[in-house]
């Protein structure tokens, strides 16, 4: 443990990392799948069953990413998760419910009888809907500095509509990719109606952030550091104009670049999400509390440390083996 | 105020739990029940046990996502409702959780895709070792969460420095004392509850013409499941309870509901315990049989609840109503689980005749039972951890320092929407079990599609 200097140094900073890219890796993939649940009202029936089909294999794991991330907090930062979630009560509630809504409707839909399908299906689209929204919320709070004040609240009820919205366009990508005809050429049309929420989320976050604290606006803006960091939001606008090209004369014969939305879509999120750590480092709550302050004991972050460098790996490899086995264009989900 | 709150969050965290360990009772065994109907069809070749299998795999993808999702709720709830939890004794809880994450959600939850939707996509050996990793990870969370729950009944291996726990020995942490005792009670009681539920939900086919051969290995497979096990469990509970007089007589006594150490203590069968004058008011008792059962000796002494009251008036011995009815009704259905497995297992094999032999009234009596895991899991559930009050790990915090400081009429709005969300999904759910069945009955959709055997193809076979 004392290998690479003092652990009470590194081992936290580590375990942020690790957080970060488990919630990273969740608002990407959860993102996906939320965000077709957020579109379910804009298809019909059939279309409903292949969306559904096109993410089914891959919710749970994808749900998964966030109890690693909760669990990250839990473990390697004990009194910023209390802290945190105790701020965030209620939305984290209305996030649980919906959670719990949509992972049951998924099974729901598909047995109970068929007079019961829509009930099903308007609860997939509830719990999607009140999971991205609650999650926007809490973003907004958070980037807010959890304090429960009218103008922070204001801001996170409009967080909450851009990362739906973002969500939706996430969503959008991942059904241009995953299948073909007039459902493709429907996702094409949401996917350029849902842009916009991507780009005034980023944009509203990268506004507000610095604006809420002076240390945070000199990080951006004094020199150098702006110099360097100016490729973040130079390759986020340069990004933003490909996709709108691509989407404008999307899709193309023989489904050519039916996965660079989504790709390019991941990107964004990847660079705005970078964009976010660098203004919060080394802060976990926000200008209250550091990882170094909130870190558990170092024996215990080590021992975790240990089975992460083996088990976080073999999770990559079988989550990998599970999107090739299910890759290509959403066929019906059958259980033979 | 504050009561209020620590009151409301404790129902809330109890109704939260409770809800959500019915459906890893189901998925633990479920898991390798269906492990089993598959390795049964890559030997034989034979439909029937595919049959079973397509069965209860959406059973268990069904349970799968309503333990998932109440899962979240939970690791969640740790920071909104108890901070505390983690802040003190976050140095051992925490790896224990990241080990259970780490090593069992994700196998779970990855290659449950390729289980259930995979069988026509991936080869066959690929197909079967899914469906053990899936079952494989059901038993790891199990165990990561099992020891964590023990260690907060009988901690060691652990120093208080400032007021927070950190570990020294995690070899100590993991095999606790009571841990490999609970370990194999709970996954009993998942094989319990599902050889009850198989049994009774193929009664149930049975019983309106489903009569498939797929029902009938399912049915058989259930009850003889049930009739080995049944006895096992009812002693590694007698073992269990052993080692929770030697580390929490505290709740021995709330069992037993004996208040005054004495010896010859009589196992006291019916009894309305009163709190306020601390005694037992009809009770009916066999004599001296709880000292026999406790130390083995008919005149040995047992510690009764009133050593758990301190000088100046605390009470730190649970509330003794709930844990002595509990802890009855848990035994009492072990006992019904006990006779009808055994009595259809006796039919089943005196009459030579398979499941044709059993009469109506036991078909009946089998439907009747489907969920009686589920009661008996959670009263003993109930019994040891309202035992446990009023500590939350025992010696070391109690629940109330654990509490967050959240305004009670918070706690109960959350709490009204959990109970409406979980009243509506419980019934849902046990509608949707009973409608597949009458729909296979029907002989819709169940094994209308069966791949090649794998015995007409030897590439496909696993090792076995």
């Amino acid at each position: 443990m004392y290998y690479f200097g003092d652990p009470t140094i590194w081992l936290p900073f580590v375990f942020a990392a690790l957080m970060g890219a488990s919630i990273l890796i969740y608002v990407v993939l959860d993102g996906f799948d939320l965000g077709v649940g957020v579109l379910f009202p804009f298809a019909d029936d059939a279309e409903k069953d292949r969306m559904i089909a096109s993410i089914g294999p891959f919710w749970d794991a994808n749900e998964t990413w966030l109890v690693l991330a909760v669990g990250l907090l839990l473990v390697a930062f004990p009194s910023a998760h209390g802290a945190i979630l105790t701020a965030l009560y209620l939305p984290v509630a209305i996030m649980l419910i919906g959670l719990i809504l949509r992972g049951v409707a998924f099974e729901f839909r598909a047995k109970a009888p068929a007079p019961h399908k829509h009930l099903w299906n308007n609860a997939f689209f509830a719990g999607s809907l009140m999971t991205s929204l609650s999650q926007g919320f809490m973003l907004g709070m958070y980037v807010m500095g959890l304090e429960w004040t009218w103008i922070n609240f204001a801001f996170a009820m409009l967080t909450a509509v851009f990362l739906t919205v973002g969500y939706s366009f996430i969503g959008a990508t991942w059904v241009i990719h995953k299948t073909s005809d007039a459902l493709q050429i429907k996702a094409v049309a949401w996917a350029r109606g849902g842009i916009w929420g991507l780009v005034l989320g980023i944009g509203a976050i990268s506004l507000a952030t610095p604006f809420v604290s002076a240390r945070i606006f000199d990080k951006w803006f004094s020199f150098p550091e702006a110099l360097y960091l100016s490729p973040l939001p130079i390759l986020s606008a340069l990004l933003v104009l490909w996709l709108w090209a691509m989407l404008r004369k999307m899709p193309y014969a023989d489904d050519r670049r039916s996965w660079q939305p989504f790709a390019a879509a991941t990107a964004l999120w990847v660079m705005a999400f970078g964009g976010m750590a660098y203004s919060f480092y080394p802060y976990v709550v926000p200008e209250q509390i550091t990882i170094y302050e909130a870190a558990s004991a170092p024996e215990s972050l080590f021992i975790i440390l240990i089975g992460t460098c083996i088990v976080l790996p073999t999770i990559m490899g079988y989550t990998v083996l599970s999107y090739v086995i299910f890759r290509g264009k959403a066929t019906e989900l059958r259980y033979d | 105020m504050e009561l209020e709150t620590l009151l409301l969050s404790r129902i809330q965290f109890a109704a939260n739990i409770s809800f959500h360990i019915l459906f890893p009772t189901i998925t633990i065994a479920l898991g390798w029940m269906l492990l089993f109907f598959k390795l049964r069809y890559n030997r034989t070749g034979e439909k029937r046990w595919m049959e079973a299998y397509r069965f209860w795999v959406k059973i268990f993808a069904l349970s799968f996502a309503m333990g998932v999702v109440s899962g979240i709720t939970m690791s969640f709830q740790f920071g909104t409702n108890w901070p505390g939890f983690m802040e003190t004794v976050g140095n051992i809880a925490g790896p224990l959780l990241a080990y259970e994450i780490m090593t069992a959600f994700f196998l779970e939850a990855v290659f449950l895709g390729i289980m259930l939707f995979g069988f026509s996509r991936v080869p066959n050996w690929l197909h079967t070792l899914a469906t053990f990793l899936v079952a494989f990870g059901t038993l790891m969370s199990t165990f990561w969460i099992i020891v964590l729950n023990s260690w907060m009944h009988t901690p060691q291996g652990f120093e208080m420095i400032d007021g927070v726990a950190h570990a020294t020995d995690w070899s100590a942490i993991i095999f606790n004392p009571s841990m490999p005792y609970r370990f194999g009670h709970m996954v009993l009681a998942s094989f319990l509850t599902v050889s009850f539920l198989i049994a009774g939900v193929s009664a149930f086919r049975w019983l309106i013409g489903g009569r498939t051969e797929g029902v009938r290995v399912a049915m058989k497979t259930a009850i003889f499941a049930a009739a080995v096990l049944i006895p096992v469990q009812i002693l590694v509970g007698d073992f269990h309870g052993l080692n929770t007089k030697e580390y929490q007589p505290a709740k021995i006594a709330a069992m037993e509901g004996n208040w005054e150490t004495h010896s010859g203590v009589p196992l006291v069968l019916f009894a309305i315990p009163d709190e306020e004058a601390r005694e037992n008011r009809f009770e009916i008792g066999i004599p001296k049989l709880a000292s026999f059962i406790l130390t083995h000796d008919w005149n040995g002494e047992v510690k009764g609840l009133n050593e758990f009251v301190t000088e100046d008036g605390e009470v730190l011995h649970p509330r003794v109503t709930p844990v002595f009815w509990s802890f009855r009704v848990m035994v009492g259905t072990g006992l019904l689980m006990l006779l009808v497995s055994w009595t259809a297992a006796y039919m089943i094999i005196r009459r030579k005749r398979g499941i044709e032999g059993l009469p109506k009234p036991m078909l009946y009596g089998l439907v009747g039972m489907s969920f009686s895991g589920w009661l008996a899991t959670l009263a003993g559930w109930y019994t040891t951890e309202i035992g446990r009050q009023p500590w939350l790990v025992q010696g070391v915090m109690t629940t109330k320092e654990a509490v967050a400081d959240v305004p009670a009429p918070m706690v109960l709005s959350t709490l009204i929407a959990y109970l409406a969300v979980y009243a509506a999904l419980l019934a849902a759910y046990i509608f949707v079990i009973f409608y597949l069945a009458r729909k296979a009955a029907r002989g819709e959709n169940i094994g209308t599609r069966v791949a090649p055997s794998p015995a007409a193809a030897p590439k496909a076979v696993p090792a076995e």
